[in-house]
């Protein structure tokens, strides 16, 4: 049964806290037990169900602000708005949905799970990201995937200045333009395990019906994994 | 970290409203600046005259005296002085500005003048954004636009003076969410070409670049992209002019914003949340500004 929450005359705190004792609990249970809740007018408060660590589905009715999902491990949370910065930062495992947009820094340091935003995101979407996979409907913002280590991040549409900066192992995938590479960063042959694994991600993402042959792939160059004082200019 | 409101009307039934809709919003950013807060209403002109904003920690005492000079000396019609708490709004006509600066300064040690316009009313205080407003009544003002900043202290001491919105000229004013890196340069330079500084305070310098670039004759989109090249440092800028609004963000675009456009009106937040308190914003466009790049709206 879902279990019903209202923002409008309940505390963000006491929510968070029932959300949080709930998914633990239910971590303890048989694999395939799944909790369900619902928040309705979350007027766009910020850390809304963050530290969320196990089988639970969030729906979210609404915008929200700051760090929504944060720090998830194994909860499926659906925002039915936009999100403001940080959704999903540093994410375990579980899912976070955006139907609306996302500010900046999308899924930062995210370790692991999937992250779908289906309007656009701005700057620094999967900055550091270190094994989250993103998936973005619209475009993303400048520094997007900064100094990303693993984890891939797919952008159905186009990507703004100094994307893949100082990259590590992250893979991207692009459909649209890329308004310019950052330092590092190359555009790599799609071959056919990626066409493969990205078929795959785009239809766990709701976007099976999108081409793969349409995207590019970028990646590092690995020129700039370790200091090295004669390249210095690039760094 | 400092928290920035603003809105422009497009639809002039919402003007009574103008003051409630600031004020609800101003309250949701307390969290971002809690030092202090303060708002600029564009509100009803009267032609030929002059609004002047003065300001004293005395409040009605010291405004009692002026008004009896400023009368006495045929300065100010009777009742000219309307008060509100530690501000006052000075009606005078036209030609009366440079006179009755001269006299608050010469005589009127703790009056300063907060801002001048033919439709600007300007009110900043030390404190609370809840407490700022209650106390001058924002929620009851009218107008077509206007702006407000609840502001945490980074650059400059917690004071009036260094609270938010600075106007440097004439129905002008500016708030900023960041911190600047030139400001002592520019206010240098700004000095040489003749500008006046009330405080050490950055924000104030963007204020009096902005207004310069006006007085030289550049238009308002022109002036705003003049501060992505000569304004360095980490900002979001809202400004007000007699009939536009503004909204700038530097290249790094790390300092939040969100606005929002609905059939009846344009409005700026720090974050969302300042704009989910609004009536019909469910129906409006959200949207984050883009870096290095200027919005405006003129009427």
């Amino acid at each position: 049964m879902t279990k019903g929450y209202d923002l409008s005359s309940g505390s963000l705190r006491e929510l968070n806290a029932n959300l949080q004792v709930s998914a633990e609990n239910l971590s303890r249970q048989i694999p395939g037990t799944f909790g369900e809740w619902r928040v309705e007018n979350p007027m766009g408060s910020h850390a809304l169900a963050v530290g969320l660590s196990g089988p639970l589905l969030v729906d979210i009715e609404g915008s929200t602000g700051y760090y929504c999902g944060g720090m998830n491990k194994g909860a499926s949370i659906h925002v039915r708005g936009s999100v403001g910065p940080g959704v999903a930062e540093n994410m375990m495992s579980g899912r976070v949905f955006v139907d609306g947009d996302a500010s900046q820094y999308a899924g930062a340091t995210g370790h692991g799970g999937l992250l779908v935003i289906r309007g656009n995101a701005s700057s620094r979407c999967g900055i550091s990201m270190k094994g989250i996979d993103i998936v973005v409907g619209g475009s993303v913002g400048h520094m997007s995937a900064f100094m990303g280590q693993t984890g891939n991040l797919v952008v159905l549409g186009d990507a703004g200045d100094a994307f893949g900066d100082s990259l590590y192992e992250a893979r991207l995938f692009v459909r649209g333009s890329v308004k310019s590479l950052g330092a590092d960063c190359e555009e790599k042959e799609m071959r056919s395990e990626h066409k493969d694994f990205l078929k795959k991600l785009l239809e766990d993402s709701g976007f099976g019906d999108v081409e793969v042959s349409s995207f590019r792939r970028y990646g590092s160059a690995r020129n700039l994994y370790n200091f090295d004082v004669d390249k210095v200019g690039n760094y | 970290m400092c928290g920035i409101v603003g809105c422009f009307l497009k639809n002039d039934k919402l003007r009574p409203e103008l003051g409630a809709m600031l004020s609800e919003m101003l309250v949701v950013m307390t969290d971002r600046g809690p030092d202090s807060a303060g708002f600029a209403v564009y509100g009803d002109e009267k032609r030929g005259k002059l609004k002047m904003t003065v300001q004293s920690p005395r409040g009605g005492d010291d405004f009692a005296l002026l008004e009896r000079d400023l009368v006495g000396k045929g300065l100010v019609e009777k009742g000219g002085v309307r008060v509100r708490d530690t501000h006052a709004v000075i009606e005078l006509s036209d030609d009366r500005e440079s006179a009755v600066r001269s006299l608050i300064v010469e005589g009127y040690s703790a009056v300063r003048v907060m801002g001048v316009g033919r439709s600007m009313e300007i009110y900043k205080e030390v404190g609370l954004p809840k407490d700022v407003s209650s106390r001058f009544g924002l929620s009851k003002m009218e107008g077509g636009h206007g702006v407000g900043h609840t502001r945490m202290a980074t650059e400059s001491a917690v004071t009036t003076l260094g609270a938010h919105p600075f106007s440097t000229g004439e129905d002008q004013c500016l708030v900023h969410n960041g911190s600047l890196s030139n400001h002592n340069n520019l206010r240098r330079s700004l000095k040489k070409r003749g500008m006046v500084f009330e405080t050490t305070n950055d924000s104030e310098v963007a204020a009096s670049y902005l207004s310069y670039r006006l007085k030289e004759g550049d238009g308002l989109e022109a002036s705003m992209e003049g501060m992505l090249d000569d304004v360095d440092g980490f900002y979001t800028f809202v400004v007000g002019t007699h009939n536009g609004f503004g909204v700038l963000r530097d290249g790094i675009a790390c300092k939040p914003a969100v606005m929002a456009e609905t059939d009846d009106y344009v409005v700026f937040g720090s974050e969302y949340r300042a704009l989910a308190v609004l009536p019909g914003i469910e129906k409006g466009r959200v949207w984050e500004p883009e870096p290095s790049t200027v919005y405006f709206w003129e009427r």
